[in-house]
């Protein structure tokens, strides 16, 4: 399925092409494009132009039928091209194969019977055309790369994202009660309230991080007795103003509600411990620490809870690898410096 | 010469009462367990960073391997969350077999759980009953999905396949054995004298310190919290399905051991419901062929077997993996209470407690 949206850029990358450079890529893919040159050739010149633009035709199709379910967008209109591509694709191979044989009615015939179909096929057509533009300019860039051996394989990934989308509640929604106390009672206590999905979130600055969660709890209006979760996310874009954000995931078993609770916080940045308001933060918060190595200040035990205690580094920060160096450098740590110093003199070289 | 000094014992964690990896470093004076630091982390394969660099559908069969007594409940919170990230409609046929599968889950996951709880106490009779049993319910899983442990059975939108012929007639007939089989177990241990020495009165906690310390699932509610996810926030087809929520008044082993023993009655109560009640339809729903949901995040949770399973997703709406994955593993957050749990007990007891717990070390270091 994958595949699909990435078949275009080398066809379509072919076109601008010179002709030899056609035929090269064409024998370099096989059989099956080099049969139309072929049958063109076998034809008279008038025909010859029909041919290729018929190819043409079915070939846009083709990736048609799959980038049609590709816009995610509109999965309502999914359905209605479904039937009609088929169709379009039949027919174009009924009108390839009638071209083929060489009856001169051949290209009468295809815009007589499958109007309808192909009035339907137009429409997939559009958005396929859609999604093979920026395709082919992306096709262009690893084309340009691999003319120069010295540039790097990998295209150069998305940039980052520098941050959650933390969508604002719509004007018609009523802001729970509990925010709305706090709004009340402790001016700058929440600096944003986000609604997505249904999920209440607060950011909350880390000074204040402490008495929004007493309030939290205590408050009549909240009574988040349960702290469910606490995590971290990693948005390193962000390392000036508090790479991180806290995030505490917190219920309430009497009035069974449930809010979010984010603070940003730097990478040597301080924050105090909710394990006085809730006890259950101690493990999680312990984990927060061990994987991205946020300073929890006053944590009763605030030792690495999975990772060896000598562990170095913070796994899930977005700059530690995925793969680390492997049995090697459990079994022959001698061999693994000398490979990595071989490493990293070819590099400087 | 007779001073009584305190001595530091290892627990683990290689040891078979501990229920996988587990080590307990226990601080006695004399049997007496003065405290203890419970070491985990010996299993921790990653699997929030690998997630992270799967695409959507990858990430489900690595759902399989954190629970993997109940795995199916795993790939139904995952899917779930997505879904809930997508905003996408999940046919009703699909929601009542994923709520038959959970219930099946569940009892797979308690027939272990007392198996296994009842052996490290001593009795031995009701393992070999209870593996029995669930030995019918990876039956009927092989059967759906192919597969008896780690099953992948769930897709996001749906399920990956259609129910087999009969099947749903054979979980109902699976629901009437086990309902005689729940009350033999009940039979072997209720009222033993043994078992009551051994559970009653042991690691007492009440429902404010549960919920302080963050337990969830059964061993909250053998405290006498009446929370369960399936009515507070139903997810699946509970919303549907008429059952009850046990809890326990004293909140010690036994009164877990209780709310357990109900919830399989009425686990078989939902599945009975469910399985008679399958809806025809559709069991996918309209899935983008390229899962890639907006920018976002949620949290979703759903009550596994063991607790309160919660997924955090943020995704960043370019890549097709998830830019943060988390995942609330509710045998964690429980097993974090042994500490408090375990202090003052007998070292005899420090079995009996972290088997009343249920955890599962795959799901504690992921």
């Amino acid at each position: 399925m994958a595949d699909d949206p990435q078949k275009p850029p080398p066809d379509s990358g072919r076109i601008p092409g010179s002709p030899r450079d056609q035929e090269a890529s064409a024998a370099a893919d096989g059989s099956v494009p080099a049969t139309p040159p072929k049958a063109a050739a076998d034809k008279p010149a008038g025909a010859a132009p029909a041919e290729p633009l018929k190819a043409e035709v079915s070939r846009t199709d083709a990736p048609g039928a799959g980038a049609s379910a590709a816009p995610p967008a509109t999965p309502a209109k999914e359905p209605a091209p479904k039937p009609a591509n088929p169709a379009a694709a039949s027919t174009a191979t009924t009108s390839e194969t009638s071209s083929a044989t060489g009856a001169p009615s051949a290209p009468a015939t295809p815009p007589a019977k499958p109007a309808p179909a192909a009035a339907a096929a137009a429409k997939p057509a559009a958005p396929a055309a859609k999604p093979a533009a920026p395709a082919a300019g992306a096709a262009a860039k690893p084309a340009a790369a691999a003319a120069k051996p010295a540039a790097p394989h990998v295209p150069a990934p998305p940039a980052p994202p520098s941050g959650p989308t933390e969508p604002p509640p719509p004007a018609d929604a009523a802001v729970p009660a509990y925010i709305a106390a706090l709004q009340r009672d402790l001016p700058g206590g929440v600096t944003h309230v986000s609604l997505y999905l249904g999920d209440w979130t607060m950011v909350v600055p880390a000074a204040q991080l402490l008495e929004v969660a007493r309030r939290l709890r205590d408050g009549a209006e909240g009574l988040f007795d349960f702290c469910s979760d606490v995590t971290a996310t990693d948005w390193p874009p962000r390392s000036g103003e508090g790479r991180f954000d806290v995030v505490y995931c917190l219920y309430s078993t009497r009035r069974r509600q449930r809010v979010r609770v984010k603070v940003r916080v730097g990478e040597n940045q301080p924050l105090p411990s909710v394990t006085g308001i809730w006890p259950a933060a101690n493990w999680l918060e312990r984990e927060v620490y061990d994987m991205f190595g946020v300073n929890f200040t006053g944590h009763p035990d605030r030792r690495r809870i999975l990772m060896p205690e000598d562990w170095q580094g913070f796994p899930e920060r977005k700059d530690y690898p995925l793969e680390g160096p492997g049995e090697l450098l459990m079994e022959n740590p001698v061999d693994w410096l000398k490979l990595r110093q071989a490493r990293e003199q070819a590099d400087i070289e | 010469m007779f001073d009584t000094n305190e001595l530091v014992i290892n627990m683990g964690p290689q040891h078979p009462s501990t229920h996988g990896v587990l080590r307990v470093v226990l601080r006695l004076d004399g049997e007496k367990v003065v405290d203890a630091d419970v070491v985990i982390g010996y299993l921790h394969r990653g699997i929030e960073k690998l997630s992270e660099n799967r695409n959507w559908t990858q990430i489900i069969l690595l759902t399989d391997r954190m629970d993997y007594v109940a795995a199916a409940t795993n790939n139904v919170g995952y899917c779930e969350t997505v879904e809930k990230l997508l905003s996408l409609e999940v046919p009703r046929r699909a929601r009542y077999v994923r709520t038959i599968l959970c219930e099946l889950q569940r009892i797979a996951s308690h027939c272990l759980w007392v198996g296994t709880h009842a052996m490290d106490i001593g009795a031995m009779t009701v393992f070999l009953y209870a593996f029995r049993e669930r030995e019918l319910i990876l039956d009927l899983f092989e059967e759906f999905c192919g597969a008896r442990l780690t099953y992948n059975s769930m897709r996001i939108g749906g399920l990956p396949q259609d129910l087999p012929p009969g099947w749903d007639k054979k979980v109902l007939q699976f629901c009437d054995i086990m309902s005689s089989k729940v009350d033999e177990y009940e039979e072997l241990l209720t009222h033993n004298r043994i078992w009551l020495e051994r559970t009653k009165g042991v690691g007492i906690i009440s429902g404010a310190e549960a919920i302080a310390i963050g337990l969830s699932g059964p061993p909250l509610r053998g405290s006498g919290v009446p929370r369960d996810i399936r009515k507070d926030e139903p997810y699946a087809a509970y919303d549907e399905m008429e059952f009850s929520v046990p809890v326990g008044t004293a909140g010690d082993t036994y009164d877990r051991y209780l709310v357990r023993m109900e919830e399989f009655r009425q686990s078989l109560r939902i599945i009975r419901q469910a399985a008679e009640g399958i809806p025809e339809g559709p069991i996918v729903g309209k899935v983008p062929r390229l899962i890639k949901p907006a920018a976002g995040e949620t949290y979703h949770a759903i009550e596994s077997p063991k607790g309160e399973l919660g997924y955090f997703i943020v995704s960043d709406g370019k890549s097709t993996n998830p830019y943060r994955f988390r995942v609330r593993p509710p045998s964690f957050c429980n097993l974090q209470a042994l500490r408090q749990l375990i202090k003052g007990h007998l070292i005899a007891d420090v079995v009996a407690l972290i088997g009343s717990l249920d955890v599962v070390l795959g799901e504690v270091d992921r």
